[in-house]
């Protein structure tokens, strides 16, 4: 039996199809990161496969684009309760960097540049349901949003889309990543309210 | 504890600044926090629609008293609410306490080393940093502990008499930074937070501080910048942020 917050009516009613449980929709973009940004200059920029596959593989920025950038647009949904409908950005289909690479293992751990962990399962890389995006509404990406570059799988808490991703390992097994070990789930549905432990 | 709403009862609410005031609750059952984590508060409408948001605690150790500060945002929903509405006597569904990372622990003993820390504040952020400050004084710390807390103004801050009591302990110095205007007295003139003005208030990158920094996106990201530029590693800043950039 909820507790009946006297005089509360609740002014925002978002009541959309789109919004998971708990969530409330923001128009503007906050930003939530463990630490300082970290400044990465696209010369320097550096992406790696590496672990549980036949064969470890890297692209710099411009090897990375010729993998072929595609439009995307999603909604997005922050654990700390704010989403955001209608996102628009352009990345690098996952289905297409892990292409060819024999993928063994079943989860990934995402690796950052400034030290940032998180654990994903492979399945949910796959099947266009991820990217590692470069662009958001037109333009680079912000350092603060995780440029120049971050993972982007949305149909998660967006804890899992690492900002300023440097590697993708490749794990037999599930372990837990930055967050995970901090206090939040290990998978984070969203539609599920995955939150915490 | 964490999956489980549970019910805490207001017992006092004291005002903070022009738009902000401190919320104390019981909560039977809550099993203490660390200083500066988090929970989720709940408020139900009595047809059933809820509201729910992630707020700092400001008190730490045992016990099922837990206090919160809670500034009223412009367009906010729940904030007006807690600032404007609530009287002592409600009860508000809690869930927590949350987080791991911004946290700060005593250390075990008086042999453990004990690593200087820096808390850095921006408005309200100065919440989670309070929790820190209270733990440090709750057990008789010797650790160096130094804050620099920005307002915009004087009426802006958040526990200033407990602030000022805190800042008689030897252990623990308050540096200032106002934006907008300065209290009478003042030597500095009003302006944001610079690179200059952290060099000569936050512990030196030399002795290896903790660093904790909260407060509102753009404060954050232009402090933890510039610390970063003033040698201290990224990895021993802590950070967190409230709002859109």
């Amino acid at each position: 039996m909820p507790i009946i917050s006297r005089g509360f009516s609740g002014r925002r009613r978002e009541e959309s199809p789109q919004l998971p449980p708990g969530q409330y929709l923001t128009e503007d973009f906050p930003v939530l990161s463990a630490g300082p940004t970290p400044a990465i200059a696209t010369s320097d920029w550096v992406f790696g496969v590496t672990g549980d596959v036949a064969e470890t593989r890297a692209w710099n920025w411009e090897q990375f684009h010729e993998l072929g950038l595609e439009e995307i647009h999603t909604d997005i949904h922050c654990v700390t309760r704010w989403s955001k409908l209608g996102t628009s950005w352009r990345g690098v289909s996952l289905d297409r960097v892990l292409d060819g690479l024999d993928v063994a293992g079943r989860f990934a751990m995402a690796g950052c540049y400034g030290g940032y962990t998180t654990n994903v399962p492979v399945d949910d890389l796959l099947g266009g349901k991820a990217w590692i995006a470069t662009e958001f509404e037109g333009a680079p990406l912000d350092p603060e949003h995780g440029g120049p570059a971050r993972l982007l799988v949305p149909h998660l808490y967006f804890w899992k889309s690492a900002k300023w991703v440097r590697t993708l390992r490749i794990m037999p097994k599930d372990e837990p990543g930055f967050w995970e070990q901090n206090g939040y789930n290990m998978y984070g549905d969203p539609w599920r309210e995955q939150r915490y432990w | 504890m964490t999956g489980d709403w549970t019910v805490g009862t207001v017992t006092a609410i004291a005002p903070q600044t022009p738009t902000s005031r401190s919320i104390d609750l019981e909560v039977p059952g809550w099993p203490g926090n660390l200083a500066g984590q988090h929970l989720d508060l709940r408020l139900t409408a009595p047809d059933g629609y809820t509201a729910t948001r992630s707020y700092s605690i400001a008190t730490a150790g045992a016990g099922t008293r837990v206090q919160l500060a809670v500034d009223r945002l412009p367009d906010g929903e729940v904030s007006p609410y807690l600032v404007d509405e609530l009287i002592v006597g409600d009860q508000l569904e809690v869930r927590g306490p949350l987080g791991g990372w911004f946290v700060w622990r005593p250390p075990a003993d008086d042999r453990s080393p004990a690593e200087p820390v820096q808390l850095i504040g921006g408005g309200s952020g100065i919440v989670p940093l309070m929790a820190m400050a209270r733990a440090h004084a709750a057990v008789a710390s010797t650790v160096p502990f130094r804050l620099l807390y920005s307002v915009r103004a004087p009426e802006d801050v958040f526990f200033a008499a407990e602030l000022a009591e805190l800042a008689r302990s030897p252990h623990f110095d308050i540096d200032w930074v106002y934006t907008r205007t300065a209290p009478e007295g003042w030597s500095g003139s009003p302006g944001r937070v610079t690179r200059e003005r952290l060099a000569e208030a936050v512990v030196p990158a030399a002795l290896d501080p903790a660093v904790f920094v909260c407060g509102p996106t753009g404060f954050v990201e232009t402090v933890a910048d510039l610390l970063v530029e003033l040698g201290h590693p990224a990895a021993r800043v802590k950070t967190e942020r409230f709002g859109g950039a």
